[in-house]
């Protein structure tokens, strides 16, 4: 995937640059804000990380740009301001998604990669399969195999968000944002709580299971098969 | 700044000066206007007087011709405080009449309206007298001078004129009466202000403005001044309090974590090691980046710029939300998790804090309710929701070892864990960030006995 990255800080920069390499990515490096938006009207983009604060024009007057020049590559904006109403401007910038720093690399990634494939169609779906795990949006029910499994609504939505993004990584803070709409850390590791219960009805006398813990990272649902 | 340009910047003066000129112009307008009024009045009857003396010597020539009017002059010239009368026959002697000493040349015009002129009597008190004539032509070029005395009106203007001017001087006194008040009782107060302002600036946040019995407007402010110095210094205390707390709680896993780095660099070059010490870095500076957040988050929420939107929220909603988010933890824990609410307990505020808050409670009430010896047999963590009067009223109550009175209020205070609970995880912000939520929304946070066990009481004003 090709990633634009926006962030004036050398170190941080190089360190996400290899990290993202490494992680099989394309990504390119602007160290200001108008060398971002040069960089954003020479090439197309999968997804672009802007640092919110930037010499030479600030993250949110760069993503405005963007969006006034129909420009609507996924972007997600780092700050070392993680407050609520921040988060908010941001948002209403035309950022897609918001992370505040410190954050781990994991989180990032596993964000970016939400938010690349999110573009992809498929959004309207109303039933979503992984394996013989299927979930129908319009019913809310769930089935594995010929058997049903009763959720609760909650548990319903929490699988629902992890099937939406099957493959991928989901992260405890993505969890507590999209399905609780919750902003704060729970001192309690109480997502997790939430996931073993959920395991136990989906996975629990199935020979292969689909809701995996990724370490360091957070949760993916997987058909282990493919 | 000389001494009479730091006077003339006072209010006082300024107002002292405004005073005096308005009230100045506005008496000179109105004696002005009483003295010309007067003055109208007095002339009119003066001119009617002449004119009915005139009359009355008309007819007089009618009936008996010049010799009549001379006859009539004569005898009226006698009558105490009369009026003026001169005749003078075609070469300008006098015939008759009782005024010497008029102007000559007056004599020689005629028909006019009546003049103003000096004159002297024939008899009686001698010294110039003012007059208003009136001159009239007789048949054979006789002329005839009817006037009237006005020292009268003189002396009338002359009173006027005076009493204006005391007027004047008594305003002048009032203006200086009223800038010595204003300057001894409203300046000082203002002075004491502003030395007390600038005693607290220099660093003594125990200072306090005077409020006297009075109960006037100035005491209103200082009161509101005291109660936002006492903002103040609370805000200034909680700083301290954090810088100290700081140094402590945040100090001290740093250098945990700087020696366990130390300590596998100095130790065998393995990577097992180096994994396993890296990974309890990264535990710890995520535990370091928790604390941090927490403390801005109080801080933000106790400066009072509320974090996200404040809205319409239904507490109840809330409630039932956080209860169920913590369902599985309260399972998992063997606690017996209840929830009684009210259908709606609307309010304005904000969701997030809120939930935040409650999500505290529970965490404190599901971790602490089997702390310490002899534990519940069932422990249970039971949250209510309802409508007391006018409040909204959210508690969190257990059935667990609770907290001695005496250290209920310190629990609320940043970092304050109980010496017994040091052991158990957590930053100890939880129930301060609880506490500036409560006051954010304008409410309080009680702490009371569950016999056995502790009640948190979280009591929001529905009307902010």
């Amino acid at each position: 995937m090709r990633i634009l990255l926006v962030e004036d800080d050398r170190e941080t920069a190089s360190y996400l640059l290899k990290a993202l390499r490494e992680t099989g990515h394309v990504p390119d490096h602007a160290a200001d804000g108008e060398e971002g938006a040069f960089l954003l009207d020479s090439n197309k983009y999968d997804v672009i990380v802007v640092d919110r604060m930037l010499p030479k024009k600030d993250g949110l007057t760069l993503v405005e740009e963007t969006r006034r020049k129909g420009n609507d590559t996924p972007v997600l904006i780092l700050s070392a301001l993680g407050q609520v109403d921040d988060r908010v401007t941001g948002l209403r910038a035309g950022g897609d998604d918001y992370l505040a720093k410190p954050y781990a690399f994991s989180e990032l990634l596993a964000r970016i990669e939400v938010l690349a494939r999110r573009r992809k169609p498929g959004e309207a779906e109303t039933l979503l399969k992984v394996g013989d795990l299927e979930l129908d949006r319009l019913s809310h029910l769930v089935r594995r195999g010929d058997i049903n499994i009763p959720l609760q609504p909650r548990e319903f939505r929490l699988l629902e968000y992890l099937m939406k993004h099957a493959g991928q990584v989901v992260t405890r803070t993505m969890l507590l944002e999209n399905v609780w709409d919750y902003h704060f850390d729970p001192q309690t590791n109480v997502i997790d709580v939430h996931i073993s219960r959920l395991r136990s009805k989906i996975d629990k006398g199935f020979a292969e299971p689909l809701l995996h813990t990724v370490r360091g990272a957070g949760y993916m649902v997987r058909d282990s098969v493919r | 700044m000389t001494a009479f340009g730091k006077v003339v910047r006072t209010t006082a003066f300024k107002l002292s000066a405004v005073y005096f000129v308005v009230f100045t112009v506005f008496a000179v307008v109105f004696v002005g206007w009483i003295t010309r009024e007067t003055d109208r009045f007095l002339t009119q009857q003066v001119r009617d007087t002449i004119d009915a003396e005139i009359g009355v010597l008309a007819d007089e020539g009618l009936r008996g011709g010049l010799t009549g009017i001379v006859a009539a002059i004569e005898q009226r010239s006698r009558i105490p405080g009369a009026s003026l009368f001169v005749v003078t026959d075609s070469q300008g002697r006098v015939v008759a009449g009782n005024v010497t000493e008029v102007p000559p040349a007056l004599l020689k015009l005629s028909g006019l309206d009546p003049v103003t002129v000096p004159y002297k009597r024939l008899e009686g008190e001698s010294g110039h007298h003012v007059a208003m004539v009136q001159v009239l032509p007789l048949p054979n070029n006789f002329r005839m001078l009817v006037g009237r005395d006005i020292s009268e009106v003189e002396r009338i203007r002359d009173v006027i004129g005076k009493a204006t001017i005391g007027a004047l001087g008594l305003l002048i006194l009032l203006a200086l009466l009223s800038w010595f008040f204003v300057s001894r009782r409203v300046l000082k107060r203002i002075d004491s202000v502003t030395a007390t302002s600038r005693r607290i600036m220099a660093g003594d946040l125990s200072g306090r403005l005077e409020v006297t019995p009075a109960g006037d407007e100035f005491d209103r402010l200082a009161e509101n001044l005291n109660t936002m110095l006492d903002r103040i210094e609370h805000l200034m205390h909680g700083l301290k309090d954090v810088s100290d707390n700081i140094a402590h709680d945040l100090k001290t896993p740093l250098t945990r974590l700087r020696t366990r780095v130390e300590a596998t660099l100095a130790g065998p070059e393995e990577t097992p090691a180096y994994r396993a010490a890296l990974e309890a870095t990264i535990d710890e500076a995520d535990q370091l980046i928790r604390t941090f957040n927490a403390l801005l988050m109080i801080a933000r929420v106790e400066a009072g710029s509320p974090d996200g939107a404040i809205g319409p929220i239904d507490i109840a909603t809330i409630a039932a939300d956080v209860v169920e988010f913590y369902e599985p933890v309260a399972e998992e824990a063997g606690v017996a998790l209840t929830l009684k609410h009210d259908e709606t307990l609307p309010m304005e505020g904000s969701r997030e804090l809120i939930s935040q808050a409650l999500a505290n409670l529970l965490d404190n009430a599901i971790k602490y309710v089997k702390s310490g010896e002899g534990g519940p047999e069932a422990p249970a963590v039971a949250v209510e929701a309802r409508r007391v009067g006018d409040d909204v009223v959210v508690s969190v109550s257990d059935n667990g070892p609770g907290i001695p009175p005496e250290e209920r209020m310190h629990v609320l205070q940043r970092f304050v864990r109980l010496e017994k609970s040091r052991s158990q995880p957590g930053s100890g912000l939880g129930l301060s960030l609880v506490d500036a939520v409560a006051r954010l929304h304008h409410g309080v946070v009680a702490m009371s006995d569950a016999g056995p066990g502790l009640v948190v009481t979280l009591r929001f004003p529905v009307q902010t």
